[in-house]
């Protein structure tokens, strides 16, 4: 078995989704950097382990640096600048995530009957995580 | 009747090297993080609304050290991966250095991991 081609340049669905999912994970690098810096500047060093930071990075939830030397969450670790870049990072991770599972999914089915099937559940799998995702973050 | 042709292990095995394992455990791990966070995302809903027990014990789990390892490794390999890919897409010409990119890929990963996983540990013997 060997890597799938890259999809010829154009307005096709393959492509768009090719040229996405590069796009979408260097724009996921510098989410995480900008995370990693802001967490720096707030004063992770002196009160964040790098277990909690490593979560924080990856994904910007209060809830997610709750355990540790932090006096007061909610400055400046709990705001609507975190949970715009939290709903960022969950766009593109969960449509990169779904898209790289419809790949995975289409190299092995190979009829038109079980792709239709497999899109109709992907699709619905994203609908239902990005809704969860966000009321969960709007919550938090 | 015998076979004349050797069909041992050797006939089986796919001499991709490097490039191979890495194009393996990058499909491995990436259907592993959408596994994970999806996971993660449904019990922190349960959690933060009604209070599940199953859920918490999830999201327990997920933030205990031996998880975090397990988690670190899997989504820095995927970075780092993916970051090779990109680079030698966007580069084409740069595809003939592919096997020399995936050693340079590893040699980042080992420290960062290594270092990584090293505090954590320290931080837990202290803390524990």
């Amino acid at each position: 078995m060997s890597s799938r081609p890259a999809p010829q340049i154009g307005f096709s669905f393959e492509y768009l989704m090719w040229i996405f999912t590069r796009i979408s994970g260097l724009v996921m690098y510098l989410l995480a950097f900008v995370g990693l810096v802001m967490a720096f500047w707030m004063g992770a060093h002196q009160q964040v382990d790098i277990g909690a930071l490593a979560r924080w990075t990856f994904f910007p939830n209060p809830n997610h640096v709750t355990n540790t030397n932090i006096p007061d969450v909610t400055l400046g670790w709990s705001n609507a600048w975190w949970q715009v870049m939290e709903m960022l990072i969950f766009l593109f991770a969960v449509t990169h995530g779904m898209n790289g599972v419809r790949v995975i999914y289409e190299d092995y089915i190979g009829n038109t009957w079980g792709r239709a099937l497999g899109r109709g559940i992907i699709f619905l799998l994203w609908i239902f995580l990005l809704i969860v995702g966000i009321y969960v973050i709007l919550a938090s | 009747m015998a076979l004349k042709r050797n069909v041992g292990l050797k006939g089986i095995k796919y001499r991709g090297g490097g490039p191979m394992l890495a194009w393996a455990l990058h499909r491995i791990s990436g259907l592993a993080i959408v596994l994970f966070v999806g996971l993660h995302v449904i019990s922190s809903f349960f959690m933060q609304q009604l209070g599940s027990d199953i859920a918490t014990a999830l999201n327990t789990v997920y933030e205990s050290i031996y998880f975090q390892f397990i988690v670190i490794f899997i989504v820095l390999f995927h970075a780092l991966n993916g970051l090779r890919v990109i680079i030698l897409d966007l580069w084409p010409q740069l595809i003939k250095f592919q096997r020399e990119a995936t050693w340079l890929q590893w040699l980042i990963f080992i420290p960062t991991y290594g270092m990584t996983v090293t505090i954590m540990i320290l931080n837990q013997l202290q803390g524990g």
